[in-house]
């Protein structure tokens, strides 16, 4: 009997924890659409900031805000996906495997504003880069690496081993299985993975406090040398600078709540489609 | 020329996988690089253990043991209320809840880490600041409290996935074992999968605390980054990332005080290095 009684309790109990959670989750996401979706208009997604960033709208630093995701995958997924073809088809298991994996789990581990520090001495400074979206997307890339890395490993490893088997003895190169075989089958999987560090990518504001982000820029960002302003870090700005408080507030639930259903978006999309490969691979 | 092909692409799929080797040496190469200039300025002893952080000051004070402490208290405050709502979480999803809740409860503490930090910053600022100030009559919302609680939220995510992942590795066998013995569920859970699945865990919470540590963006908006060491949770106090963001745009390049936010890098990189590579251990102590 007092078993069922503490059993009870502690179901209770857990459940409890798993109300409080989605409590938290379910406050922020309120709160950001009740007070951000009567900001958000056609024009506050389409016009450039006027009167000290309080009216007008904020397409420069949506446009920012692609630009530096965008660099950032362009130089992360070639490099994370052949890290990835490396550890899975290449190396045995082997010593330096071990090292590569310890050295993922780090970098995933180091701090953003580290990266920032590192993106700050290397590009802006010892590069010459400057401040600028070059430096951001490079830092950002860094940061997402260990993320498609994981993500195209996971996918590549799901590959089962007797088509690869099966393209080599028909007499295909190593390559040859990995480009037309390997890759397609894990394609969907590896897409995931950096459809959910895009997700990551556009909301990260610590790495590019210093190496790309500028709080007030008139129109578009020209070229990728140019200071772009960024949406996470316009936020973060309209919350401490500036010398309209109030107003500021209005548009930073504006931001955030576009800023949110990007990533929202973003990551729903992801895990969605990663729901439908897991189902495929138990058929 | 097909042989020369294949050689030249498995050379060329080699460096790129030493990328990540390369730059975490990389980076630490460069911390270090800009980061031990300041010890011309302070001895290590001073700086690790110094009282007071006024870098802009004539003489400059740079000792970071105020933001060592702040970081301590809000990560501390963190730990405290995530571990268990985590782990319960972690419980309830792996052995109790319906498989179609399942799904929707993990999809909703991966969006819960979706959520941009900033994000989580902004909305900590406009709602929980004005509550801690006016639940606990506090002259400023900003203080340690606010940000543990926000913290303890984004390391949910990382404790509950892991945490999960650890539960669903323990055998089936231990689990019927221990209903053939005539114990509950709870029973089992609480004496059987929980301690199996203990080295996981500790390795979740491990993961979370690092995720803690080297949060930024929330904690600089919602800490009210007074650098002075907290006598209690229920006052402002600055960490040592939020003292980086926040100061190193007014640096001047190859000053001491931006050498000493570079060495600040370097205890924070060796802080997360040691956090992961402990909990690199304990996950594979498992297999």
């Amino acid at each position: 009997m007092k078993k069922d009684v503490v059993q009870k309790l502690g179901f209770s109990l857990i459940f409890l924890c798993i109300l409080t959670t989605v409590f938290f989750l379910g406050t922020i996401i309120y709160f950001i659409f009740v007070k951000g979706a009567p900001i958000i208009s056609w024009d506050f997604l389409t016009k450039v900031p006027r009167n000290a960033m309080t009216e007008g709208g904020v397409a420069p630093i949506i446009a920012g805000t692609f630009y530096l995701t965008l660099g950032a995958m362009i130089f992360s997924v070639p490099l994370g996906l052949a890290c990835a073809i490396y550890i899975c088809e290449y190396s045995p298991k082997s010593f330096i495997v071990n090292i590569i994996r310890i050295s993922i789990n780090n970098l995933a581990g180091v701090p953003s504003v580290v990266f920032g520090l590192f993106g700050l001495a290397v590009f802006v400074n010892f590069l010459g880069f400057g401040v600028s979206i070059l430096s951001g997307s490079l830092t950002l890339g860094i940061l997402a690496l260990p993320l498609i890395i994981s993500a195209s490993q996971e996918a590549l490893v799901a590959v089962p081993h007797s088509i690869r088997e099966a393209s080599l003895s028909l007499g295909a190169s190593k390559w040859e299985t990995i480009k037309r075989i390997v890759l397609p089958a894990a394609l969907p999987g590896i897409l995931t993975g950096v459809i959910l560090s895009v997700g990551r990518v556009a909301g990260e504001t610590a790495p590019i406090l210093f190496t790309a982000a500028a709080f007030y820029k008139r129109g578009y960002p020209k070229n990728i040398f140019n200071e772009a302003m960024a949406l996470p870090y316009h936020i973060y700005a309209l919350m401490t600078e500036g010398a309209h408080p109030d107003k500021q507030k209005a548009v930073a639930y504006g931001c955030s709540l576009v800023l949110l259903l990007l990533v929202l978006f973003i990551s729903g999309f992801a895990i969605i489609l990663r729901q439908r490969q897991r189902s495929s691979y138990a058929q | 020329m097909r042989k020369f092909k294949e050689f030249l692409i498995e050379k060329l799929i080699f460096i790129c996988g030493l990328a990540s080797i390369f730059f975490v040496i990389l980076i630490f190469l460069f911390l270090t690089k800009e980061g031990l200039a300041v010890f011309k300025y302070v001895n290590p002893v001073d700086f690790l253990m110094g009282k007071s952080w006024y870098p802009i000051s004539e003489p400059a004070q740079l000792g970071i043991l105020p933001l060592i402490f702040g970081s301590l208290i809000v990560t501390l405050g963190a730990a405290i209320i995530s571990i268990p709502i985590g782990i319960a979480c972690a419980v309830y999803i792996a052995e109790v809840a319906p498989s179609k809740i399942k799904e929707v409860l993990k999809s909703g503490i991966e969006l819960l880490a979706a959520i941009p930090s900033v994000v989580l910053g902004f909305i900590g600022m406009v709602t929980l600041v004005p509550w801690v100030k006016t639940v606990f009559h506090l002259p400023t919302g900003l203080t340690a409290l606010s940000g543990s609680i926000i913290l303890a939220f984004m390391a949910m995510p990382t404790i509950v996935s892991i945490a999960e992942d650890a539960l669903y590795s323990v055998p089936k066998s231990y689990k019927e074992g221990a209903f053939a013995l005539g114990a509950t569920h709870w029973q089992t859970i609480y004496r059987v999968l929980l301690p199996a699945a203990s080295s996981g865990i500790v390795a979740a919470v491990m993961l979370g605390i690092g995720r803690v540590i080297g949060e930024t963006m929330a904690v600089m908006m919602i800490t009210g980054n007074a650098a002075v060491i907290p006598q209690s949770i229920l006052v402002p106090v600055r960490t040592l990332t939020a003292t980086i963001a926040a100061e190193m745009g007014e640096a001047v390049v190859g000053s001491e005080h931006y050498f000493a936010l570079f060495a600040i890098g370097i205890v924070l990189f060796i802080m997360s290095f040691i956090i992961n590579v402990t909990a690199d251990l304990f996950l594979h102590k498992r297999h």
